[in-house]
């Protein structure tokens, strides 16, 4: 079966269809709306097969189907989908792992009265990623990508009740979107110099050498080329959506949505789209490397980002006690480390470690979310233990998507995949910094995952809901057991000796191997290191169990302030507290004077003219008081007020802001002259 | 000054419209709100009309689809609008609009 | 320049501000449904009868309506009728934003060169406007003819919801 470029389209219609069936379906029509999403699901499963054997037929091309969405004035405006390796692995990986969650969440969420919402909410995240996957335009990729962020939203305050999760998805869809406005700038900025957002159109997309080269002939501020400045405005976008460094904070907050969901968000989805997104922009990404002395390579900034987020995301995981928590931080960590692989060069390897970690990490989500529903919602390790006996299913897959992730080696997906990540950060000529922040979060990685492993699993139950835990039913055993095979199975598709993968990715059509000698010091220096997590993590949490919850770790007792710091997670959220919060306020504040003086102050003054004179300079008197009051004093408090008091609330405020507005950029455009 | 019929109809039009524009900031009662967006509206559609009456038109009956459509909308925005102000005229026991700000955060 | 249009002008903006001036809102109420009949006859003037007669059928006749029955429905005593004076303090901002606004659209309006009058007025039949309706503009139509229905439901809706807890109250401040 093959499926061509034309019917592309197909694929996310088909879950955005299901999730039309899940919003019209009465509360009690669970089957028909749990049925509609995995159906749909699954035929979209078996669609992007077909779009993969057309793909692999043809590795080398870029198959594209543009049409035209709306005319626009001289041009129309473009559309298209986009049918390559990168895209038909991709969809073939999120269908088939979103199949197996939307199995799962069947058991899951079978106590939850928004049973149908909640499917419908999962198949329009679906439709949205997929469509994402198969855009050939940037621009429908940042609509869909958009909507990706809506849907998370939605299904991270999927509780709304809870207050924690209300705040949680406010804080992931803002905190996205402070990067998607870089996005939104690349791309104007790209529509401005090219004239398109099609990916590839028969020698005019914006990836094909024309557009590049004129790209990166001109440039801008600071003798930055305009593809390494569009490149990095994009790259934006991808921190946020990827939860990188400095704009990780949300990923965390976002485990107070089902468990499913974070499965969902944390392993295909969602984080997967930054990853996927730079990958999708390599040429442009890449383009800058041809100058001969550019004051800043795109790709540099790339890999920063990345190694810094891979070795903190991992620091944080060491002291956090919520298992869903350690694996959100673990996640973070992980696409650090494709990041990494991007900035370094090798996109390849990005795409796959994204391919693996996928599997290996919805398997971790999965089985935590097993533990999670079998203990009675109780999330904190402290208080879990004993679990390897009633629940023995969830306890060898989940041991074996930890063994995937820490990267035990050969049998691993996860060892192959990050083995290629640290070939490639040793081969980069421009730093090694890189790769050894990539050798600490190995280590790292190998210990916070041993711990989590030893403190619930092992030892004896610590709370009443752990000791009643048992196993759960096979709806929710079964994408354990799957994800597990393919947790180790994957990675033969791309081991050093037949990297059937990399070579399909890069268009290649024949794989030629390398032996497995080649950089065997590399992957001989990294089974040490990840034995050496795995027996010091050991050595720590599972010689000597905890006996208690209120126990203290015994990390804690070593080294008091290195893991007060890691568990208050750096203190990033205070930070952004205390700094963007508190920036926010001063503006707010400046915004309120002008308000009071400038404004306000002209009509006193002629109102003064006039009958009232008493009255006014009697308000004057007192907001001046008042004013003068919030100008001295700077706390925070006072901030908040001031915030709150430009937001009145008041229609009539808000137009007089936008007619005054309309007032100043016409102005603006009529004095400017234009462009 | 010789004024094209264009240019009066524009200036008309502008007029119309800041006077909506005014009433909506300078009053108070709901209604009147609504009325000066309804009067900005009306504002609108004499542009339409104008720049069908003596601008190029490729399609002769754009301006005049365009207007139908708008007033169309305008109706069912008047009828909204009022019942909205019927709703808060429940709710607040009169219809300034300065005091219903209730939705500030 | 013709003398209708500057009558049609001064009547409609003239009624139009009236009404946005005045204290007693009936009379405001009346005066807009002037002002609406001003636009209609601008229509008919520049030729576009079918539009006028639309604007007379749903502003002079249909949204009038509405306005009468909001502003009786929601006042308590003759002498609510009269509102309140409002704050001098917005009324002056209000004329600062409006009076830029304005002097930004004439400035934008006379700086502009715009096509001189055409010699023949375009003529629109009422069928040409039906073929293109049902014909090219068929799915607008039809996405207008929702928007209504939508829109009226949910006045109804919004409407005749009564806030359960104080429902006896509010009947009787509807007497």
């Amino acid at each position: 079966m093959s499926l061509s470029v034309q019917l592309l389209w197909l694929i996310p219609a088909l879950p955005l269809l299901a999730a039309g069936i899940g919003a019209l379906t009465p509360r009690r029509g669970r089957g028909l709306a749990a049925g509609a999403a995995i159906g749909a699901m699954g035929i979209a499963f078996l669609l992007s097969c077909g779009a993969l054997t057309t793909a692999l037929a043809h590795p080398a091309a870029h198959a594209a189907h543009n049409f035209a969405w709306f005319d626009l004035g001289l041009g129309a405006l473009r559309l298209g989908w986009l049918l390559d390796p990168l895209t038909a692995f991709m969809c073939v990986m999120v269908t088939f792992v979103g199949l197996l969650i939307f199995i799962f969440s069947v058991g899951y969420m079978h106590e939850d009265a928004n049973f149908t919402r909640f499917f419908c909410f999962l198949s329009l995240f679906a439709a949205a990623m997929l469509g994402l996957l198969v855009a050939n335009s940037l621009l429908l990729l940042f609509i869909c990508w958009e909507l990706v962020g809506l849907a998370s939203y939605l299904l991270i305050g999927f509780w709304f009740h809870k207050p924690a999760a209300a705040a949680a998805a406010k804080k992931a869809f803002i905190t996205t979107r402070i990067g998607d406005l870089g996005l939104l700038l690349g791309m104007l900025w790209l529509y401005d110099s090219t004239g398109s957002l099609l990916f590839y159109d028969g020698g005019a997309g914006v990836l094909e050498p024309n557009a590049l080269g004129s790209l990166v002939a001109q440039t801008t501020v600071g003798g930055l080329a305009v593809s390494t400045a569009i490149g990095l405005l994009i790259f934006c976008g991808a921190i946020g959506k990827s939860g990188q460094f400095p704009l990780h904070v949300w990923l965390p907050d976002a485990m107070e949505g089902p468990t499913p969901v974070s499965a969902l968000i944390h392993a295909a989805t969602m984080v997967a789209a930054g990853v996927f997104l730079i990958a999708r922009v390599y040429p442009l990404m890449a383009v800058d490397q041809l100058l001969a002395a550019p004051p800043l390579h795109a790709l540099t900034v790339v890999a920063t980002i990345g190694a810094i987020t891979a070795l903190m995301g991992a620091l944080i995981g060491v002291a956090q006690s919520d298992i869903k928590r350690i694996l959100a931080f673990s996640t973070v960590s992980q696409l650090g480390y494709m990041m990494l692989a991007l900035g370094v060069g090798s996109w390849v390897a990005a795409i796959f470690h994204l391919l693996t970690h996928a599997f290996f990490k919805a398997l971790l989500f999965l089985g935590a979310g097993s533990v999670i529903h079998a203990a009675h919602h109780e999330q904190d390790i402290r208080q879990l233990g004993g679990l390897r006996g009633p629940m023995r299913t969830t306890f060898a897959t989940f041991a074996i998507g930890t063994m995937a992730l820490t990267g035990v080696p050969f049998l691993f997906s996860g060892f192959w995949s990050k083995e290629g990540i640290l070939h490639a950060a040793h081969e980069w000529d421009v730093s090694h910094l890189p790769f050894y922040a990539g050798l600490a979060a190995v280590v790292l990685t190998a210990f916070y995952m041993t711990r989590l492993v030893a403190e619930t699993f092992y030892g004896s139950a610590r709370s009443d809901s752990a000791s009643h835990a048992h196993e759960n039913p096979s709806v929710m055993t079964l994408p354990l057991v799957i994800l597990a095979v393919c947790a180790i199975a994957l990675g033969f598709l791309g081991t050093p000796v037949w990297p059937w993968l990399q070579a399909r990715l890069l268009g290649q059509e024949e794989v030629h191997g390398h032996s497995l000698l080649e950089g065997g010091g590399l992957m001989i220096l990294s089974i040490f290191l990840v034995a050496l997590g795995l027996g010091v993590g050991w050595a720590i949490y599972g010689r000597k169990l905890r006996v208690s919850a209120a126990a203290p770790d015994p990390l804690e007792t070593a080294l008091p302030p290195v893991f007060a710091t890691l568990r208050a997670k750096f203190g990033f959220d205070e930070l952004y507290a205390a700094t963007v919060g508190r920036l926010n306020n001063a503006i707010a504040v400046v915004a309120d004077l002008l308000d009071r003086y400038v404004w306000d102050g002209a009509i006193r003054f002629l109102a003064v003219l006039g009958e009232f004179v008493g009255v006014v300079s009697r308000e004057t008197d007192g907001d001046a008081l008042n004013g003068g009051f919030n100008a001295t004093s700077e706390s925070l408090r006072d901030g908040g007020k001031a915030y709150s008091r430009a937001q009145t609330g008041e229609a009539h405020g808000y137009l007089r802001v936008i007619a005054i507005g309309f007032v100043l950029l016409v102005l603006a455009v009529m004095l400017g002259g234009g462009r | 000054m010789n004024l094209d019929p264009l240019h009066l109809c524009l200036i008309f039009s502008s007029a119309l419209f800041c006077i909506g524009l005014i009433g909506t900031l300078a009053r108070s009662n709901t209604i009147l709100v609504l009325l000066g967006i309804e009067l900005m509206l009306n504002a609108a559609n004499l542009n339409f009309i104008a720049f069908w009456r003596y601008g190029p038109s490729p399609v002769p009956a754009t301006g005049v689809l365009f207007v139908l459509f708008s007033i169309a909308v305008a109706a069912a925005e008047a009828a909204v609008g009022l019942a909205l102000v019927i709703a808060i005229y429940r709710h607040q026991k009169n219809v300034r609009l300065q005091e219903a700000n209730h939705l500030k955060g | 320049m013709s003398l209708p249009l500057l009558l049609i002008i001064l009547v409609t903006l003239g009624a139009a501000a009236l009404a946005m001036a005045l204290r007693n809102l009936i009379h405001s109420a009346l005066l807009l449904i002037a002002s609406w009949a001003g636009v209609a006859a601008f229509f008919l003037w520049a030729g576009a009868e079918f539009v006028a007669f639309a604007q007379v059928l749903v502003y002079v006749g249909a949204v009038s309506m509405i306005v009468l029955f909001a502003v009786l429905l929601t006042r308590r005593s003759r002498a609510d009728l009269a509102v309140a004076p409002d704050s001098l303090g917005r009324a002056f901002s209000g004329f600062l934003a409006g009076g830029a606004v304005f002097g930004v659209l004439v400035g934008g309006v006379l700086s502009s060169p715009l096509p001189g009058s055409k010699a023949v007025e375009p003529t629109v039949s009422v069928r040409d406007i039906g073929t293109q309706l049902m014909g090219p503009n068929a799915v607008a139509l039809l996405v207008v003819g929702v928007i209504l229905t939508v829109a009226l439901l949910g006045a109804v809706v919004l409407a005749a919801t009564e806030p359960k807890p104080d429902q006896g109250q509010a009947q009787e401040g509807g007497r």
